[in-house]
């Protein structure tokens, strides 16, 4: 089994090592076609991995030692469980299908193959971070995806916005990384050692107040790989590259480690009922805030990315509340829909070159059939609609939230969840319904390449019966590992009225978005003048309060700092220091007149000078010496 | 009187001053490498006297070295003073200034 482990992880590292070979000639077919090819090895080592584990079995292999010295050991160790090997799957499969979509979508870009190299660099990171079996893997793996989610959100560097965009998802979740690393420390210092296995064996011998820091600073680092409030705004501009980029790492997968993370150091939490509420409640708040946000925005992409946000919230209401195996299968449909919705996105933003504002488009179901279909199955599966994964994955929150007697989460996430449908809906509505409003523009839309459409569809079809078929068999297997707990609401009458009734609410908020959106879009000058209006329009004001507040007041430290110290104090101190030497051999360099005469006079008054100098010292040193005695 | 080893010491520092003047004074090459000789031979003297006063050869067999040292560059000196001689007539010191910095 480890020759499968070692193909799934390695795979894409060779895809993108060759593809980084001919990153910089011209577009070959061949390199999108390779690292597709590897991942679909991945994808399949991860299957018969898969099959393994579901027959009860884990694979655990310690490929070298990493780091050793004194106490301190951390080898590269690799684990597939039932966890690991649920994320595998999620990733392998969603990486592949972008791949294949990609060598379409990327056909005209000039750094086609710079592309491949990146996007399975980026695989293997994540394959890293998943498959670890320690937290100081996981953390490289944390890095990797970072550095290769900073390459590809600027991937089109030529473009201020995106280079501004990739920067600030960097800098966003460095600060987060630091708080983890702190966490990861704090976990070393109490138990020396990193491996999962020993650290949640340990965890619960730690006094109170330890384990409740380091949950909280691996939840900080959660929070901003998973842009949660407050580092959430890196995610809506990291919608500056390229769609499937999009689809592969801010919808289906980076994003999802927070989750992962706290799922994964689901001992740690059992432990703190106090944080695991914490994370639970910021979850419902992410998921409300993020879910008005979309309502109004007017940005294609950012009114996804913006779902995405929300729907991460649920997982951590769901993480948080100890239904641990909720959020996982929440974060694998979830996975599923949202990147065939950002993939259908990709092909309407190639249709309209590029144009992202809905408002500018409308009546596409008739050039775009296919798109239309595949965009409306992910969001019916958003939606939560019956019987689609979303219903299972989704609904599963709402029952949990309930049956745990957070009846103020609840609330909560039921209003989102009829945003989640009105925001949704409202997208397909004014993209492939009403009036043809990009005929104004000079836009002829047509559908994307077939093998595209193929492409999206082992998604589509996941979309659909993720939640029904895979349910009972990912519950039973991944239970091994995670607590197994059954959210059931035992009296009958109240689940079928909460579960109508959520269906029901949910069907309201379409059918809404329908009325408002689907036939001629008016504009209500009133309403989007208003305050709430205006408020969510402009994200709260949240980019320009971290503006004024934190890149602002930098900029001037900043400029301080260069003008006054680094220039008038540190340029001018290295500079004197030179100027020193320049006009010392400046004044001195009549000594060397060639006349051999005078050189050999400087040179008796250099030797007399160094024997006088020579007699100081031995009588100084003599002096002390003796008083010294 | 006897000799004690200050008086060998004060006439190799007296033959070093000597020398070492003319190291400095001197413009004639010839003179300058009779200086130099002058000079290496007062540290032969201090060498030869301060070995017998400690009954320690090594500083006579340095005297030696210093000895056979200074025959191979005055030989070399010299050779190079004949050329030079033969270029430009002349071995004035002020005259030698290609070396100018």
């Amino acid at each position: 089994m480890e020759i499968y482990l070692y193909t799934a992880l390695f795979s894409p590292l060779i895809g993108s090592l060759i593809a980084a070979l001919f990153g910089a000639s011209k577009k070959t077919y061949f390199t999108g076609v390779l690292a597709s090819g590897l991942l679909l090895t991945s994808f399949i080592s991860s299957l018969i991995l898969l099959t393994y584990v579901m027959a009860g079995h884990t694979v655990h292999v310690e490929m070298m030692t990493w780091i050793a010295t004194g106490d301190l050991y951390i080898p590269f160790g690799f684990v597939v469980d039932q966890v690991s090997v649920t994320m595998m799957m999620v990733v392998t499969t969603v990486s592949t299908v972008v791949h294949i979509y990609s060598i379409g979508y990327m056909s005209h870009d000039k750094g086609f193959n710079r592309f491949f190299s990146y996007l399975s660099a980026f695989v293997f990171s994540m394959m890293v971070l998943v498959m670890s079996d320690n937290f100081l893997g996981l953390f490289i793996g944390w890095e990797g995806v970072g550095l290769c989610s900073w390459l590809l959100i600027g991937f089109w560097y030529h473009k201020e916005s995106a280079t501004w965009a990739a920067n600030e998802a960097f800098i966003m979740n460095r600060i987060a990384d630091l708080a983890m690393l702190i966490g990861i420390f704090m976990m070393y210092w109490n138990l020396g050692s990193l491996q999962y296995d020993v650290v949640f064996a340990n965890i619960s011998a730690l006094p109170m107040p330890v384990i409740t820091w380091i949950g909280i600073f691996l939840f900080i680092g959660a929070m901003g790989k998973s842009a949660q409030f407050p580092l959430h705004t890196w995610l809506a501009d990291a919608m500056e590259g390229p769609t499937p980029v999009s689809a592969l790492i801010h919808a289906a997968t980076m994003v999802t480690a927070g989750v992962y993370l706290v799922v994964r150091a689901n001992p740690i939490y059992s432990e703190i009922p106090d944080v695991g509420n914490a994370i639970a409640s910021l979850g419902a708040f992410v998921a409300m805030f993020a879910a008005t946000m979309a309502l109004v925005n007017r940005d294609m992409k950012r009114i996804i990315a913006y779902s995405t946000l929300s729907q991460l919230g649920y997982m951590f209401v769901a993480a948080g509340l100890g239904a641990y195996w909720v959020a996982l299968f929440h974060l694998m449909a979830h996975a599923f829909f949202k990147a065939l919705l950002f993939l259908g996105a990709g092909n309407v933003m190639h249709a309209m070159h590029d144009e992202l504002d809905p408002f500018k488009m409308g009546g596409l179901k008739t050039s775009m059939k296919w798109t239309w279909i595949l965009m409306t199955l992910a969001s019916v599966a958003l939606a939560g609609i019956y019987p689609l994964a979303g219903f299972f994955s989704k609904d599963l929150i709402l029952e949990v939230a309930f049956v745990e007697q957070h009846y103020i989460l609840y609330t909560v996430l039921l209003l989102t969840a009829g945003m989640t449908a009105f925001y949704s809906f409202r997208l397909i509505a004014l993209i492939f319904h009403g009036d043809k409003r990009h005929l104004e523009h000079g836009i002829h839309p047509h559908e994307a390449y077939t093998f595209m459409l193929y492409a999206m569809a082992p998604l589509a079809i996941l979309a659909v019966i993720a939640g029904m078929v895979f349910k009972t068999p990912y519950y039973l297997m991944v239970t091994e590992l995670l607590p197994a707990v059954q959210y059931h609401i035992h009296n009958h009458t109240t689940f079928w009225i909460m579960t109508i009734g959520t269906q029901l609410f949910v069907i309201l908020a379409i059918a809404y978005a329908y009325k408002k959106y689907a036939k001629a879009v008016k504009v209500d000058k009133k309403v989007e003048s208003g305050f709430f209006y205006q408020l969510l329009y402009n994200q709260y004001y949240i980019p320009k309060i971290y503006d004024e507040v934190f890149s602002k007041p930098y900029l001037q430290l900043s400029k301080l700092a260069w003008k006054q110290i680094d220039l008038k104090i540190v340029d001018a101190t290295v500079d004197g220091i030179a100027n020193i030497i320049y006009q010392t051999g400046e004044k001195t360099h009549t000594m060397q007149n060639g006349n051999l005469s005078s050189m050999l006079r400087w040179m008796v008054i250099g030797l007399v000078v160094l024997l006088v100098l020579a007699v100081a010292f031995t009588a100084g040193y003599n002096a002390v010496n003796l008083r010294a005695m | 009187m006897e000799l004690t080893l200050n008086h060998y010491l004060v006439l190799s520092t007296l033959l070093f001053a000597i020398g070492l003047i003319g190291v400095m004074r001197r413009k004639n090459l010839l003179m300058l490498f009779f200086a130099t000789e002058i000079l290496l031979n007062a540290v032969n003297v201090g060498m030869a006297a301060i070995s017998h006063y400690r009954g320690d050869y090594t500083g006579q067999m340095f005297a030696f070295f210093i000895i056979a040292i200074a025959a191979s560059e005055v030989a070399v000196g010299l050779g190079l003073l004949i050329v030079w001689y033969k270029r430009t007539g002349k071995i004035d010191l002020d005259q030698m200034t290609s070396m100018r910095g």
